[in-house]
């Protein structure tokens, strides 16, 4: 460092500040922000488009007819744009795809939350023993992928008289939550301070009302993230749907699609709407939720 | 404690136990199964599909990681800051992770169709069957992955980057330090749990990843991308072969537990997430 730079820096700007140099104090960070970080802009450029122009290919032959898809150019916007498609999708039953999709997430979630708060409000008051080894036990869980089970998951389910039902789908996608939603669900209730417990306890409150009053309301935002994590999983399952469900009864959105594409192989565009209209109630909750949704979704790993 | 327990004892814990007992039955899928001795277990052994589907399950890793990390990394940290411009194009950039599996895989089939796909139409990529060529349809595939989960793991690159003090980079730039010097001093050792996070999830993951293959290319053309677990489905739901599918499901849970249990090891994940648990 030279001489003439030993002054106080606060007072002065910096010898490579570039052309704005009003950088002082807090602001100091931006010094080597200045050049523009070109290496970067072009690598997000080139992944913008990639992710882009896939999802706008979706969208735009969606609105195609069969004829204009094969005859167009995919790039620009459909010449004769046309709603048939997304009603040919209603009419292949799709809506009852739809609503076991929701019975199925609705389901999953329900058992999930219900399950998690009491047992992760256990693991955070009760030191017992034998409640932390069960608690370390569902941390294995974790690493247990649920392909690898799925044959044996099949036969429970077959000896349980449930094959090809949505109660089939939501047992074992709410099992496979599980791990997940308690790590989040204890964490969080393991921040709540002691003082606040024993406050309740002055006041002559047994558990169950604890658990209302106290551990409740302040585990909002974990039930909120464990919510997301759970119904992003059983909404876009296709494993144990595909393995546990045979009849159209009871399919859902990712098994109607699978069998739209296997059965009307030449009907692109009526696939690439099917698509669309499964995307569209995710999509929804990214626009107005888009920091509890990616917050679920890194559930428990993103600290 | 003991509802979640035996809930989740039934569906995860006791499915790990009877997968090892059902490889050593000739299950068919009717009836309750019964012992039949070792025989999978020797035809495991021999059958060269087993051998062949297993090293292409762990080509299909590593090209995963080591195509997936850097620009998950590069990604999250340039999300990381706040300017506006980044915060509304890593909004874009963030879609994928909205679609289920199957529409990605779906989805990438129509672009990359033979006869009318989008690729099709467009210069230069028209001259290549992404997924006809035997050759070329593994790099295809890895790529469907990329699209499919870097914004994942772009999003955990991103939370941790922003956790990084601001002070810290101020210090290095008075000290005079580049942007690439930064990254290198400081963004990178700082992710390393984040790097070995996303490394865990990258692996475990791929072992039984078989759903994208299923849709996109079904094992083909031929064998050419039939993975182990794509294998194992096969034969089980297939081919009814049970028992023999469940030898090769228990080759599978070793591998991703062995896998994510030496990675945790090797890297001292385990005391990280001790620290997390705050335990």
């Amino acid at each position: 460092m030279s001489i003439t730079q030993s002054g106080t820096p606060m007072a002065r700007p910096p010898a490579s500040a570039g052309p704005s140099a009003s950088v002082i104090g807090p602001k100091r960070r931006k010094v080597g922000r200045e050049k523009p970080n070109y290496l970067a802009g072009v690598l997000s450029a080139i992944w913008l488009v990639l992710v882009v122009v896939p999802l706008y290919f979706m969208i735009s032959s969606s609105f195609r007819t069969r004829q204009d898809y094969l005859r167009d150019n995919p790039l620009k916007l459909p010449s004769s744009p046309t709603f048939e498609n997304y009603q040919s999708v209603f009419t292949g039953g799709f809506g009852r795809y739809f609503l076991n999709n929701i019975i199925v997430t609705v389901g999953t979630v329900a058992i999930v939350v219900a399950l998690v708060v009491p047992a992760a409000y256990a693991v955070a008051r009760n030191p017992s023993p034998m409640v932390q080894r069960g608690f370390s036990l569902m941390l294995v869980g974790l690493a247990v992928p649920a392909q690898a089970v799925i044959i044996p998951v099949y036969l429970l389910i077959n000896q349980m008289q449930l094959y090809d039902t949505l109660l089939a789908i939501i047992l074992p996608t709410a099992a496979f939550a599980l791990p997940v939603a308690m790590l989040v669900m204890t964490n969080s209730l393991r921040d709540i301070p002691n003082e606040l417990y024993e406050a309740q306890t002055l006041d002559g409150a047994g558990a169950l009302q604890t658990l209302r009053n106290l551990v409740l309301p302040l585990a909002k935002p974990a039930i909120t993230t464990v919510t997301v994590f759970t119904a992003m999983s059983a909404w876009n399952g296709f494993l144990f749907p595909l393995v546990l469900t045979q009849s159209a009864e009871q399919r859902t959105l990712t098994l109607g699609l699978q069998t739209f594409s296997s059965q009307f192989g030449t009907n692109v565009p009526g696939l690439l709407a099917a698509i669309t209209l499964s995307l569209l109630p995710i999509f929804f909750v990214y626009l107005f939720g888009r920091r509890y949704l990616l917050g679920g979704l890194t559930a428990g790993f993103g600290k | 404690m003991a509802p979640v327990l035996t809930f989740f004892g039934v569906f995860a814990v006791l499915p790990m136990v009877l997968v090892v007992y059902l490889s050593f039955t000739d299950w068919d899928g009717f009836g309750f199964p019964s012992l039949s001795g070792g025989g999978n277990w020797s035809r495991a052994l021999q059958d060269p599909e087993v051998g062949r589907s297993l090293v292409l399950t762990l080509v299909f890793m590593v090209l995963g990681w080591v195509v997936q990390t850097p620009i998950a990394m590069m990604i999250g940290v340039w999300a990381a800051g706040r300017q506006r411009n980044r915060a509304v194009l890593s909004s874009i950039f963030f879609l994928p992770v909205l679609l289920s599996t199957a529409a990605i895989a779906l989805l990438w089939s129509a672009v990359l169709d033979g006869n009318f796909g989008l690729t099709q139409q467009l210069p230069f990529l028209d001259r290549f069957s992404f997924l006809g060529d035997q050759s070329l349809v593994i790099y295809t595939v890895a790529w469907v992955l990329t699209w499919q989960y870097v914004p994942f793991h772009t999003l955990l690159y991103q939370s941790a980057a922003r956790g990084i003090p601001v002070s810290i980079y101020e210090a290095a730039t008075i000290d005079g330090a580049g942007r690439y010097k930064q990254f290198f001093r400081i963004t990178l050792p700082l992710l390393r749990y984040t790097l070995i996070t996303s490394t865990v999830l990258m692996l475990v993951g791929s072992v039984t990843t078989f759903d994208t293959i299923l849709l996109l290319t079904n094992g083909g053309p031929g064998t050419s991308t039939r993975i182990a677990p794509l294998y194992m489905y096969i034969t089980g739901f297939g081919a009814f072969e049970f028992g023999y599918a469940s030898a090769i499901a228990v080759i599978l849970l070793v591998l991703g537990a062995g896998l994510s249990l030496a990675v945790t090891r090797l890297t001292g994940f385990r005391k990280m997430s001790s620290q997390q648990e705050g335990s």
